[in-house]
């Protein structure tokens, strides 16, 4: 076996939000989040719903790339109006996201950059679903440049997402179901686990240390009691992914496609 | 009855200072024919209702915006509208950034005849702190406070489809309607362009009277426009054409380059146009986007 890339490792650290998650609809948006998802639904956790990346719900995971195009295929509908309907506000679903800032509170933004709201630095692609969807349904992050840049000290410029921060919490409204889940990097896996749902390192991937990671996150970083080592991908894994990426466009995402063995690499 | 219009009768139809709301999704499905002969009028002052593409991106170059709201605006393979981008960035755009399905919240109030719909959508995020929303106690037990998102009432709407008859039956083939429907009930009056006018839609195929999606009370013009999506994608018929978005988008890095967009490709007329981008055997050919 050859020694597994760093997208695939970070193919299968992404699934894991997906792990035993019962009936709901699993969305990936991108690459890396789309592939983890049609993994988690291929191996560990068949009942997942799935759409082809449009209208149609498969049991088959789609792959990714190029492909003959076929309607039909699907064994449900789900189109955009009854996503919301079905999906979104009924709490049944886990996304998985790349928003441009991450704060400490979870908080993201995928709006606008510096300047100010009426005249922003960097316009983006506005708040999206994102306010809908944090408030809803289980979330999850896919940050394949961890940096400061992304992690930001502070608030985030925009916020588009529900985090747990206890400023932004309207009295008598119900946050019941803000519910983040993990954010895997290039560099770590991490979670809500920390003081007040503070975002924390639970896993580094092989030759990673955590100084490394505090030195990309903008804000202070707590840790899991044991830090572990994120596990490589194993052969049934790879095959996996092989077959719902055949064009390798996960080779393309991460700048040289890296060994997962950082130290193999230098 | 005959609800058949030329594109050019449309301007007309619209006047300055309008909200109009603009179906379709992104680059997917949009009535660009109809947006081109907005481009070619003097209407100004609007204030434009969309999931947004081209649409809001050619709208806010050529000045024609007073006010967006918008869940986003996107060209989805290429992700950032450069000149929304650059309407945003000047400082120059008053906006109401939503949540997707807040404004689709919004066009359903307004199609209820409601003046709010209550959601929790919005609440904690600075799409709450920047559109000025305010809040609703639930009058039972519970007294939940929720966002009270007011109806996004349309003086019109504008959509595009495959075929349409006279009466105003419509129809899309495509996998999906997106909330064509509810821009629609939201309007007090709706404008579809079609692929294909017809005399009268043939009775019999229960497949394609699924895909008339909004009743017909509420279409009150219908507007031949060949390739009237172009270039955004109309399902099953053309996919997008990246080749003419990708220099779309280069034109706003040029000096001068809207203004070239517009004379050198906009032109006067959609017969024009369609010379200019190839013709409709080009625009057949253009391959579906694969998701």
């Amino acid at each position: 076996m050859s020694t597994p890339t760093l997208a695939e490792l970070l193919i299968v650290a992404c699934a894991e939000a997906w792990r035993g998650a019962g009936e709901i609809v699993a969305t990936g948006v991108g690459p890396v989040p789309r592939l983890a998802a049609s993994l988690a639904k291929s191996s560990h956790t068949p009942e997942l719903l799935m759409t082809d990346g449009e209208a149609f719900l498969v049991e088959e995971p789609v792959p990714i790339g190029p492909r003959d195009y076929a309607h039909g295929r699907g064994t449900g509908y789900l189109p955009f109006s009854r996503f919301f309907d079905a999906a979104v506000w009924t709490g049944r679903r886990h996304a998985m996201v790349t928003p441009t800032q991450i704060d400490r509170f979870g908080q993201t933004n995928l709006s606008c950059l510096g300047g100010t709201y009426d005249h922003p630095k960097v316009q983006m692609l506005g708040a999206r679903g994102f306010p809908g969807n944090s408030i809803h349904h289980p979330n999850s992050m896919f940050i394949p440049a961890h940096s400061p840049r992304v992690f930001v000290d502070g608030e985030v410029d925009m916020v588009s997402s529900v985090g747990y921060n206890p400023a932004r919490r309207t009295p008598g409204a119900n946050f019941g179901n803000v519910d983040l889940r993990l954010i895997v990097t290039d560099l770590c896996v991490m979670d809500f686990g920390g003081t007040d749902h503070a975002v924390r390192v639970v896993s580094l991937h092989p030759g990673v240390t955590l100084d490394q990671v505090r030195a990309a996150t903008g804000f202070a970083l707590e840790t899991a009691t044991e830090i572990a080592t994120t596990p490589l991908p194993d052969e049934d894994e790879l095959a996996i992914i092989a077959r719902l990426d055949p064009h390798n466009i996960r080779g393309g995402i991460l700048k040289g496609n890296p060994s997962a063995m950082r130290e193999a690499a230098q | 009855m005959d609800k058949t219009l030329d594109l050019r009768e449309l301007k007309g139809r619209l006047r300055s200072g309008m909200t109009i709301g603009i179906g379709g999704w992104g680059p997917r499905r949009k009535p660009m024919a109809l947006v081109r002969e907005i481009l070619r009028s003097d209407l100004e002052d609007l204030t434009v209702v969309t999931y947004g593409g081209p649409d809001a991106g050619m709208l806010c170059a050529a000045g024609k915006v007073r006010k967006l709201i918008f869940g986003f605006v996107s060209l989805d393979a290429i992700p950032l509208e450069p000149y929304f981008r650059k309407a945003r960035e000047a400082g120059s755009l008053d906006i109401l950034e939503l949540d997707e399905g807040m404004l689709q919240w919004g066009l359903k109030a307004a199609a209820m005849r409601l003046p709010f719909l209550p959601t929790r959508v919005g609440l904690g995020t600075d799409v709450m702190t920047h559109g000025g929303f305010e809040t609703v106690t639930s009058p039972y037990g519970d007294h939940e406070v929720l966002l009270a998102m007011p109806a996004l009432k349309l003086d019109a709407a504008l959509i595009h489809v495959q075929r349409a008859d006279r009466w105003g039956n419509i129809q899309a083939f495509g996998p999906d309607f997106y909330y064509d429907e509810w821009f629609a009930r939201a309007a007090t009056e709706t404008f579809v362009s079609a692929e294909e006018v017809v005399d009268r839609i043939e009775i019999g195929d229960a497949g394609a009277a699924r895909a008339n999606f909004v009743e017909r009370m509420f279409v009150t013009g219908v507007i031949p426009a060949p390739c009237g999506a172009h270039p955004t994608s109309m399902p099953p018929d053309y996919g997008w054409d990246m080749e003419h978005l990708r220099g779309y988008v280069a034109s706003a890095g040029e000096q001068g380059g809207w203004d070239r967009y517009v004379s050198e490709t906009i032109g006067d007329d959609e017969a024009g146009y369609l010379d200019r981008i190839g013709g409709k055997s080009r625009v057949a050919a253009l391959p579906l986007p694969i998701f």
